[in-house]
């Protein structure tokens, strides 16, 4: 009992217990379960069979792997193409924008906290035969639209749109972390723009472009609503093959196995990336 | 510096923010459109205006359900998570503690975490337990990610607190409980407010983490996701209009309180 008081005679301890209790059984517990289940023979339902590897040699000998490429593909291509976007606009919000950077963050906020299928659909209705887009070519120009729904390109459109904030607000963090002093004083030593930009600017703003590419990363390989919704089954990411082995499969241990190959990739980079920054750094910033 | 080059340069990053935020808010348009038809199907240019589909949905029983499903998950979830959060901020920022370093990580590890498969990973969880899917099994979903974001958020907050606050209150005599509720408290309801203006919000338009782990109850952004699989009907825009606008006026009201609250602190009043 005495070692347990002393245990938690830090305060810190004491205010750090509930939420890491929520996360144990919330978080952690789950991904063991998941890790379990994972080398049960195919379609049983306990954690209590012989284990076996028959479903990773499964993924590889079906090539069910390939889905996890595209996700890893389409996640990849995400995080660049957000990157060129958000930069200018990131850069605007600290430095040009003034006191008219809150409504526009606010505005940059709204997206967040509306589901993400409610604003695909927008942009299957916007894209659609007789849509908003191909309705407007038809009666300005009278010209008919290609097909854009349901391509592969309609589903990185829709990816880059949904985690866009996701880079937006990492990003911006990351550029309000550069001194105004250190741009000024490279200026006044007769640094170029460009310099200034490959020198100063964009080294000093890392850690906010590589947390929000971490973010984007991880939420768009976990991406499963921007397939369906936007195009039409036609690439069968990963998260889709897990969430038919868990439902219309009924087939745990493979979706299981699946999920696994997931969380080892996005582990692997978050912890590779976490491990470099130092939090007090970056958030308690004055 | 030229101010001419530089003034070029700025407008080009204004042109380039617009372009974005139409960006952004194009789809969230199209759906205001499409809700305004009368006829069954969508097609633009519009012909056929009306708001037939308005109150067909919002004077629907199925809809008033589904709010109130969801508001009652997006109600829990706050008050959980901004108790949960509070702490576990003072734990992040304030207190220096043996193992705060990795705590700071592991706090994050679940915002980065890919939410479907925490949500698959948490449906064999709960059926392992032996839990029936409902809201409630929701809210545990929903607090797993959401927790730890208002614990970031208000960890923004503490981090301005000066300590030696506390101290003073301590040394005038203060119990426990008074210095909390006269001291830390107020100094971080700031950060409480946004925080929950956060929990409840990410709630509200949570889809992956519902899809599986609600079960048979049904949330707005679950039904949508249905009915909009199932093929088209104009009562989807409808909801997702307000659904967005709901959740503009929320969060544009949150942040001009927290503006009234802070401007009337300083005031002294």
């Amino acid at each position: 009992m005495s070692a347990l008081n002393s245990f938690f005679a830090q305060p810190g301890r004491r205010a750090a217990m509930p939420i890491l209790v929520l996360l144990l059984l919330g978080f952690v517990a789950p991904l063991i379960a998941v890790v379990g289940f994972s080398f049960m023979p195919p379609r049983t339902f306990g954690l209590f069979h012989e284990p076996s590897l028959e479903n990773y040699e499964k993924i590889f000998s079906d090539n069910t792997y390939v889905s996890l490429l595209w996700s890893l593909g389409l996640a990849s291509a995400t995080v660049v193409l957000l990157a060129l976007i958000c930069y200018p606009v990131a850069y605007g919000l600290v430095r040009v924008f003034g006191r008219w950077s809150t409504v526009l963050t606010l505005l940059f906020t709204i997206p967040l906290v509306v589901s993400e299928n409610i604003r695909l659909y927008g942009w299957v209705l916007f894209f659609i035969k007789g849509g908003v887009l191909p309705g407007t070519l038809k009666t300005l120009f009278g010209a008919e639209m290609g097909d854009f729904l349901f391509t592969p390109a309609a589903v990185l459109f829709g990816m880059v749109y949904v985690y866009l904030p996701f880079m937006l607000f990492p990003m911006t963090l990351g550029i309000a972390m550069v001194p105004n002093q250190m741009r000024e004083a490279a200026t006044d030593l007769g640094a170029s723009r460009w310099q200034v930009f490959r020198e100063v600017e964009l080294p000093l703003s890392t850690p906010g472009l590589m947390i929000g590419s971490l973010l984007t990363f991880v939420l768009a390989i976990g991406a499963i609503a921007e397939a369906k919704v936007l195009g039409g089954q036609r690439i069968i990411p990963i998260t889709h093959d897990i969430e038919i082995a868990f439902t219309y499969a009924q087939n745990w241990p493979l979706g299981a196995a699946l999920a696994v190959l997931l969380m080892l990739v996005v582990s692997v980079l978050v912890l590779a990336v976490l491990r470099r920054f130092d939090l007090d750094q970056i958030l308690g910033k004055r | 510096m030229s101010d001419s080059k530089y003034s070029v340069r700025h407008i080009l990053i204004g042109v380039w923010t617009a372009a974005v935020l139409i960006f952004v808010f194009l789809p969230s348009a199209t759906i205001l459109l499409a809700s305004m038809t009368s006829s069954r199907y969508f097609t633009f240019p519009i012909t056929k205006f009306g708001f037939d589909w308005w109150s067909k949905t919002v004077n629907s029983f199925e809809v008033k359900q589904l709010a109130i499903t969801s508001l009652t998950i997006a109600a829990t979830v706050t008050v959980i998570a901004v108790v949960l959060g509070f702490f576990g901020a003072l734990a992040f920022a304030r207190y220096d503690w043996r193992g705060r370093k990795l705590y700071q990580k592991f706090i994050l590890l679940p915002i980065f975490f890919p939410q479907s498969v925490l949500g698959l990973a948490l449906l064999l969880w709960f059926n392992a337990l032996g839990f029936n899917l409902s809201w409630k099994t929701a809210v545990l979903a929903h607090l797993v990610w959401i927790a730890p974001v208002v614990t970031l958020v208000m960890a923004i907050q503490v981090y301005s607190f000066d300590p030696s606050l506390e101290e003073a209150a301590n040394d005038l005599g203060a119990t426990r409980w008074q210095t909390f509720r006269e001291v830390t408290l107020p100094v971080l309801m700031p950060g409480v407010f946004s925080g929950s203006l956060f929990a409840f919000l990410l709630s509200w338009g949570n889809f992956p983490l519902s899809l599986f782990t609600a079960g048979s109850d049904n949330t707005l952004p679950k039904y949508l996701y249905a009915k909009m699989v199932a093929g088209y009907t104009p009562g989807v825009p409808v909801l997702g209009t307000i659904s967005t606008a709901a959740a503009a006026v929320v969060l544009f009201g949150g942040y001009a309180a927290m503006l009234i609250l802070t401007r009337n602190r300083k005031a002294g009043i």
